[in-house]
């Protein structure tokens, strides 16, 4: 497990004044996020939270490197982000696996992509399967599986590439309640095992408080960095405590600001 | 590695018998079989009862509209006009010409031929451009506006291209399906590169894959079932414009079977001649429909997800 640079001083990523504008030089420019400061700690669980809209999916996408900033500069471990890297994988909200590879080739399709044989690439999605608890569904079909196996054989897709920085883009909503529950716990663990950063992208109140060492709360249109919250809730935690009921609390009232905002501006949209 | 064998032995085993199983005739997949064939008769036939009936009422006239028992009553003497290539051959005596079933299989086997050579041409062709056209920018803006603009032209008005450049024989024949094909594929095959979605891609291009790896590990097999149904849509095309294009003079050929049958005033033989391109028409659908199961083992059964 890559733990060594998990107390490391060096930060895993570093935004400094980071914007993006979509379609930048035509009619339909939109000016989508702007001047974002943030430093993630290597192994340090982050989460964006926000409203719909208010661009937290976008600074995923430039961190991952599948879009450019057209604002400030982005670091990761010291180099400028230029283009995707298998050091930050991104998981999506729908599954994004292929229904033409079993869940073992799923899993083990970054190797592939570098030209590893097949037993290293077998034994790389066995242990990054083991480590989701899904050895079992190595041969299966993606389509036979649940919609929250097919996430956690998303999250061994993305170990088995041992990333030193987990991309998350609310990977659970499409997932019903009991099912998010576990799945929260789940990551917890893979993450304290994998000692990799989490980014982890999110409009539920609740999954902030369950998972986060820090919320980065959003503004909508464009979207800003509104504050940063510390969680210090110990883990592992009781989201009944009335820290967490607190903090639940703090968060929601920083939050309905923005969607009130983003309302009355949909409100004046349909005049 | 010892803890997990069992569980990976037992997985590996259900993989096995699941791939097994088509194999096998499940009793409730050969009901549905039995029920699929029976409506297909019940169909046929009750399109054959209304026919006859019109005939035994006199409001048709046999004559012009030949019913069933007319047309496919006489099959030995129907397929004596499918000998097309020596019948009227000079210096050929009728003793040594190929009988009738011989010529029945030659005229079928022939056009078969030419329908299954254009189609497979056609869509290399038009998958190899379609692919090419989004791979590299200049490629598409070069080729596609003229595709977009051939692509509305009937292939009928290609049919005299087609003698122009292979006189007559295969060459013309095949010529006109590939031509009635491929600018509707390439527009195809380029919409369902475009409908890839986007994630499938995006989690390509986080593991590292280059630009030439997304296209031949993502986009060809994610837009392959699509492509698939194209090829079965596009199969009826190439039965209805092979007919056309064998009117040239290709020697043996169902197309010929026609044209003789209208210069002969032969209702008779139009409507066996019908009748036999229909079935076949059929055979290869239900052949590609295999092919599609094969091929897209990942895909559920059709039928399954529909919501009525």
């Amino acid at each position: 497990m890559p733990s060594d640079y998990r107390f490391s001083s060096r930060d895993a990523v570093v935004c400094r004044g980071v914007g993006k504008t979509w379609a930048p030089d035509t009619p339909r420019a939109h000016l989508a996020l702007t001047g974002i400061d943030l430093d993630i700690r290597p192994g340090e669980f982050v989460v964006l939270l926000g409203p719909s809209g208010c661009g937290k999916s976008t600074l995923l996408y430039l961190i991952a490197g599948l879009e450019d900033a057209t604002e400030g500069v982005i670091n990761f471990f010291g180099d400028p982000v230029e283009g995707p890297s298998s050091d930050r994988s991104l998981i999506f909200q729908e599954s994004s696996l292929y229904p033409w590879l079993t869940v073992w080739e799923n899993v083990a399709f970054g190797l592939s992509i570098r030209g590893a044989s097949r037993e290293e690439r077998r034994a790389a999605a066995l242990e990054a399967l083991r480590e989701v608890g899904l050895v079992s569904a190595m041969d299966k079909r993606p389509d036979e599986l649940s919609g929250g196996m097919r996430q956690r054989v998303a999250v061994a897709r993305a170990l088995a590439m041992r990333p030193k920085v987990l991309l998350m883009d609310e990977p659970f909503a499409a997932l019903d309640v009991q099912t998010r529950q576990k799945m929260q716990d789940f990551l917890q663990d893979v993450w304290r095992e994998s000692g990799a950063s989490v980014l982890f992208v999110t409009h539920h109140i609740d999954e902030a408080v369950a998972l986060s060492d820090r919320v980065v709360v959003f503004t909508s249109r464009p979207g800003r960095i509104k504050t940063i919250v510390e969680n210090p809730l110990p883990r592992p935690r009781d989201p009944f405590s009335p820290e967490a009921e607190a903090l639940r609390r703090q968060l929601t009232a920083l939050l309905r600001d923005e969607v009130d905002r983003a309302f009355a501006e949909q409100e004046g949209m349909g005049d | 590695m010892a803890e997990i064998a069992p569980d990976q032995g037992r997985a590996r085993g259900a993989s096995l018998r699941a791939r097994l199983r088509p194999t096998f005739i499940a009793p409730d997949r050969l009901r549905a079989g039995l029920r699929s064939v029976g409506w297909t008769i019940a169909s046929l036939g009750l399109f054959a009862l209304i026919w006859e009936f019109c005939w035994l009422m006199g409001w048709s006239d046999p004559k012009l509209l030949p019913p069933p028992h007319i047309f496919l009553g006489d099959i030995p003497n129907q397929i004596q006009f499918f000998n097309t290539a020596t019948r009227w051959a000079v210096g050929v005596s009728q003793a040594e010409a190929p009988s009738g079933l011989q010529s029945l299989v030659t005229t079928v086997l022939s056009t078969m031929a030419r329908v299954i050579a254009g189609l497979v041409i056609a869509s290399v062709l038009a998958v190899s451009v379609g692919v090419l056209a989004r791979y590299f920018r200049l490629f598409d803006r070069l080729t596609m506006p003229t595709i977009m603009l051939l692509s509305s032209v009937s292939p009928i008005a290609w049919l005299p291209v087609a003698v122009f450049l292979f006189g007559i024989g295969n060459g013309p024949a095949v010529f006109m399906v590939v031509i009635a094909l491929f600018f509707h594929m390439v527009l195809a095959t380029v919409t369902h590169i475009d409908n890839v979605p986007v994630n499938l891609i995006h989690v390509a291009r986080t593991m590292g894959a280059t630009k030439r790896q997304v296209y031949l590990r993502v986009i060809i097999p994610a837009i392959l079932p699509a492509m698939l149904m194209v090829l079965r849509l596009n199969l009826f095309g190439a039965w209805m414009v092979v007919l056309v294009a064998e009117t040239t003079g290709v020697g043996h050929g169902l197309g010929q079977i026609i044209m003789l049958a209208r210069n002969t005033f032969n209702p008779s033989l139009v409507f066996f001649t019908i009748a036999l391109i229909g079935a076949l028409g059929f055979l290869t659908d239900y052949a590609l429909r295999i092919l599609q199961r094969r091929l897209l083992y990942w895909l559920p059964e059709k039928g399954t997800r529909h919501a009525l």
